[in-house]
């Protein structure tokens, strides 16, 4: 058993994807389904164990047996810590909701579908659990294409495809820019092994190794969706089917950060530990930015999948300013935040998928009123949108209140106020996206507002009147698994303890090389959630006036006429940025790495 | 943004990219040194550990097998994902009778020469791609250089006689499924390591004499397994592309296909 | 004047990876033809394929093969090959999908100008 776990995690799904690609369209679909499910039922499990396994130390396990030789790699490992087996578990988990959703949910063509569901199931576990660089890279790669595929999905309708080529581009382009890092630190180091490589770079701080350690970011900061790398996300969900979108906003992009932050720990970290202060403040500039930017975005929308991702880049800023922190306090809020976001956004956007299944549109405006008919699905919605916002008992709250915490050790207290902005907007933009679809507030679809792009989306199914059980009980269970996890007990201090051995550099390689044993981590002691208690609140109630705000029937609304159109002005040059455009999109990409590495370079030399 | 503004950006921006990764460059040793552990180990234990000559092969199937693996499924998702985008195209221009949109296109007569020509090198292909595929541990090669080898095959008699042939040679659901045995025969031949009690990919067929075709254990079987992956999924690409931008044109006497590009 | 001159020698693949990478991106940024675009994405790739390959070389190494040279001749390092080779086919068949994608965009929308098909709009 013990040789097989460690490796399950991708064995199983890509040969059960195999196995369904070979029969294609001789098995019922129901077998399919089941088939899907069980392998990623299996890969949660085994993950699961992995997680446990690995609190007591880092798992190392050598793919072909190959041993290192000298300190030398030759083959590849897994190097499985708490952090990453959790990270592939949640993976796994979500891919299992999106495969129960879909199971009802369209009438696939054969078991492609499910082919490359698990094909994207396997890459996540890999990317999560491996050890080796390249190893990333092909992960990071197969992870890219089988989403790509999954885009491209619904072509029955009329929708724009190129939604999908914009995120296949961009995300290639990211792709090469990590490889290319990749073969600078080959260069010098000769070894593709983290651990390896992070020895052999030591204290040195030349270009060279500055250079590979922008692009490699930048790289992945593309798959997480940061600004300016983030034009394709909003594009990408208004593509794809709604299971797929839950996988990208829930855990895809947020990979990304967790090869970042993987990559910085194991690599970086000798070389650039002088310079935190300096790494510290590009890396927090470029979360708030992005926090920001998609907030305001995310206001503006009026097709629901758009608004929602939009949100997901705001929140995805936030974990950057998390992560920038480089403190085991944040590393830990971050994990926290990352599932409890992950767990909320899903279900929000299941709930989207039940309300197109029932109403036959994303559209906010015309959807206004009827959720009556689809009150399940509006009434989550509201629950939902409250857990944006930092909501005590929600995950998201949780992980907050640790970042909050440890940015104030840095003086960084004032990012609260970030986190404050971004989760009352994207909360208020939700919440009024329920308040209009349930009780049918708010101005009347306005024909003059015609010119603004993608707004809806053709059906994904066959509609009904109906809402099947396999598509509102997995919404359930993300909503209350949602509220849920800061019920766990001892969850902080386990998640700090495994934030303290994922940023452990020197422990790290010593188990990888040389089979040294691993120490034991001693979290500090937890402090008071209570600010966390009162920021989570004040920021709900503000949302809920915001949302207010915007809902006023007309008589009321003079009074903010003013505030709305200074909105409006600061908006309109934000969304004209957001052309759709290709060639756009891969200026600003080119733009934001020379920036960054720009700063950098400024900085350390 | 106008095209002037997105230049201008990109130019200011691909320049100080372009700086930006020169000075990096600059730290590198210099064409020539390779200064690193990595390939000199490899080289120096390939043909004793695992009695394969090539070490690019072996590096590709044994060493760093489960890198191998994980781009093989990215061409697997890949040519799926084609699969699935050109197939359904194709569905919803079904005509009765099917319109020739290429009316004012003469087709120009392929030689006799070349007919026979690709016919003569189709079996000389066949034995190539299978040697390349079977012979990679000894010799540069393998099975994704041997897979494309053998998916030119099919190609050859498309460019040198016409997609009827091709058509007549290639079957769709062959393809797919080789396609997916050989991969999914990769990812299997890792779990029966597993069986063996080792590790995920471990070698756990003897290794035979130095030299030999038979040799070099699951390096030989994870080769060929490739070479059918490989093959199966790009004569499955071939398919789709053809399909989606052929315009079959049913001529009295004679039938050949037309490239085309689609239009509504 | 010499040093420089072999310096630039020294540099010259490197050089040329990091040209390529950025006219690359240039042809996407400008492009007005889909299939033009996605070219210009795997002249992106060759960069990498050159940069990786560069790095790997030895000079006065022999490939690889011990086939037919003893086991302790100097050969250039395999691993790079390697990983190109296989990036090499995969990536084919990547376009192959983008192509596919560029296809379907085209039958949509009756263009393959990205200008024409902006209609993402924020």
């Amino acid at each position: 058993m013990n040789h097989f776990l460690p490796a399950s995690p991708v064995a199983v799904p890509l040969s059960i994807a195999a196995l369904l690609a070979a029969v294609n369209q001789h098995i019922p679909r129901r077998l399919a389904d089941a088939l899907a499910m069980a392998a990623s039922l299996w890969s949660v499990i085994a993950c699961l164990w992995l997680l446990m396994k690995s609190s007591h130390g880092l798992m190392v396990y050598w793919m072909g047996g190959w041993a290192p030789r000298n300190g030398a790699a030759i083959g590849i490992s897994f190097t499985i810590d708490p952090l990453g087996a959790g990270a592939a578990a949640f993976a796994s988990f979500l891919v299992f909701v999106a495969l129960v959703f879909s199971a009802h949910y369209f009438d696939s063509v054969g078991t492609i579908f499910h082919v490359l569901m698990l094909a994207f199931l396997g890459a996540m576990c890999g990317f999560s659990l491996t050890g080796d660089i390249f190893n990333l890279f092909v992960f990071f790669e197969l992870m890219s294409a089988a989403a790509f595929a999954l885009c491209g999905y619904k072509t029955e309708e009329s929708g724009p495809i190129q939604g999908a080529l914009n995120f296949a581009v961009t995300n290639t382009i990211g792709a090469f820019m990590a490889l290319s890092g990749i073969g600078l630190l080959y260069g010098r180091t000769g070894a593709l092994n983290m651990a390896q490589i992070g020895k052999s770079l030591g204290q040195t701080h030349d270009g060279l190794v500055v250079a590979a350690f922008v692009m490699i970011t930048c790289g992945f900061l593309v798959k997480a969706a940061l600004v300016p790398f983030h034009f394709w996300l909003a594009d990408a969900h208004a593509v794809a089917p709604t299971p797929v979108c839950v996988l990208f906003s829930g855990i895809m992009v947020e990979l990304g950060l967790y090869a970042v932050a993987r990559v910085y720990w194991t690599m970086f970290h000798g070389a650039l530990a002088q310079f935190e202060a300096q790494t510290r403040a590009i890396f927090v500039s470029l979360g708030v930015l992005t926090a920001i930017v998609g907030a305001l975005m995310s206001f503006a929308q009026r097709h629901i999948k758009r608004l929602l991702a939009y949100s997901t880049i705001s929140h995805t800023g936030l974990m950057l300013v998390a992560f920038a922190m480089l403190a085991h306090g944040a590393l830990a809020g971050l994990a926290l935040y990352v599932l409890g976001h992950g767990l909320l956004k899903g279900a929000l956007f299941l709930s989207a998928g039940i309300l197109l299944h029932h109403l036959g549109s994303i559209d906010e405006l015309n959807l206004r009123g009827k959720g009556r008919e689809a009150i399940r699905a509006s009434g989550l919605m509201l629950f939902l949108a409250l857990g944006l916002s930092g909501v005590p008992p929600y995950g998201t709250f949780l992980g907050e209140a640790l970042i909050d915490s440890a940015a104030e050790k840095l003086h960084y207290s004032w990012i609260s106020y970030i986190f404050m902005f971004a989760g009352i907007v994207t909360a208020a933009a939700v919440l009024r996206v329920a308040g209009r679809i349930y009780f049918g507030w708010g101005q009347d679809l306005d024909r003059s507002q015609q010119d603004e792009g993608e707004t809806d989306e053709g059906r994904e199914t066959s509609g009904g009147q109906e809402v099947p059980a396999t598509m509102f009980v997995p919404t359930l269970v993300l909503l209350l698994l949602g509220l849920g996890i800061s019920f766990i007990p001892g969850l902080r201090v386990k998640t700090q303890a495994a934030a303290m051995e994922f940023m452990d550099q020197g422990a790290y390689q010593q188990q990888v090389l040389e089979h040294a044993a691993p120490p034991a981590y001693v979290p500090p002691a937890q402090e008071s959630l209570l600010p966390g208690i009162i920021r989570g609140i004040v920021s709900t109630l503000l949302a809920l006036v915001l949302a207010g705000l915007v809902l006023l029937p007309h008589r009321l609304r003079r009074g903010i006429e003013g505030f709305s159109g200074g909105v409006s002005f600061v908006l309109r040059p934000l969304r004209i940025l957001h052309s759709g455009h290709m060639g756009d999109y891969v200026a600003w990409l080119t733009a934001g790495v020379a920036a960054i590495g720009g700063l950098f370079a400024y900085f350390i030399h | 943004m106008n095209y002037q503004a997105r230049t201008a950006l990109f130019i200011v921006s691909g320049l100080g990219f372009l700086c930006f990764y020169i000075w990096g460059l600059h730290g590198l040793p210099g064409l020539g040194h390779y200064p690193g552990p990595y390939g000199n180990l490899i080289n120096s234990l390939t043909v004793y550990e695992r009695h394969a000559t090539d070490a690019v092969t072996a590096v590709n199937f044994d060493y760093r097998g489960f890198d191998t693996l994980g781009e093989e499924f990215i061409l697997f998702a890949s040519v799926m994902g084609a699969n699935l985008l050109l197939r359904k195209q194709k569905d919803d221009r079904e005509e009765d009778p099917p319109l020739d949109r290429a009316q004012d296109r003469v087709v120009p007569p392929t030689s006799d020469a070349i007919r026979v020509t690709g016919l003569a090198l189709v079996l000389p292909i066949v034995v190539f791609g299978l040697y390349t595929i079977s012979h990679g541990q000894l010799t540069p090669g393998g099975g994704f250089q041997g897979g494309v080898i053998l998916a030119s095959m099919p190609l050859i008699i498309y460019l040198c006689g016409d997609y009827k042939a091709f058509d007549r040679v290639t079957s769709h659901v062959l393809s797919e499924v080789t396609e997916a045995v050989g991969a999914g025969g990769y990812a299997v031949a890792g779990l029966i390591s597993i069986a063996f009690g080792l590790n995920y990919l471990t070698n756990f067929i003897p290794l035979g004499q130095t030299g030999d075709v038979l040799s070099s254990g699951t390096i030989l079987l994870i080769s060929v397994l490739t070479g059918l992956e490989v093959a199966g999924g790009l004569v499955v690409l071939m398919i789709a592309f053809f399909r989606q931008t052929l315009v079959y044109r049913k001529a009295d006497d004679e039938s050949r296909g037309q490239d085309e590009p689609s239009r509504q | 004047m010499n040093q420089a001159a072999s310096e630039f020698l020294r540099m010259l693949p490197f050089l040329v990876a990091a040209w390529l990478f950025v006219v690359g991106l240039y042809g996407i940024v400008t492009s007005r033809h889909l299939v033009h675009l996605i070219m210009c994405l795997v002249v992106v790739q060759t960069s990498t394929y050159l940069l990786l390959l560069g790095v790997g070389y030895k000079i006065g190494a022999a490939a690889p093969i011990f086939a037919d040279i003893p086991v302790g001749t100097p050969a250039v390092d395999p691993v790079t090959h390697a990983l190109m080779l296989t990036d090499i086919v995969v990536e084919a068949t990547v376009m192959a999908l983008l192509l596919a994608l560029a296809i379907q965009a085209e039958e949509r929308a009756g263009s393959v100008d990205p200008e024409q098909l902006r209609i993402m709009r924020g």
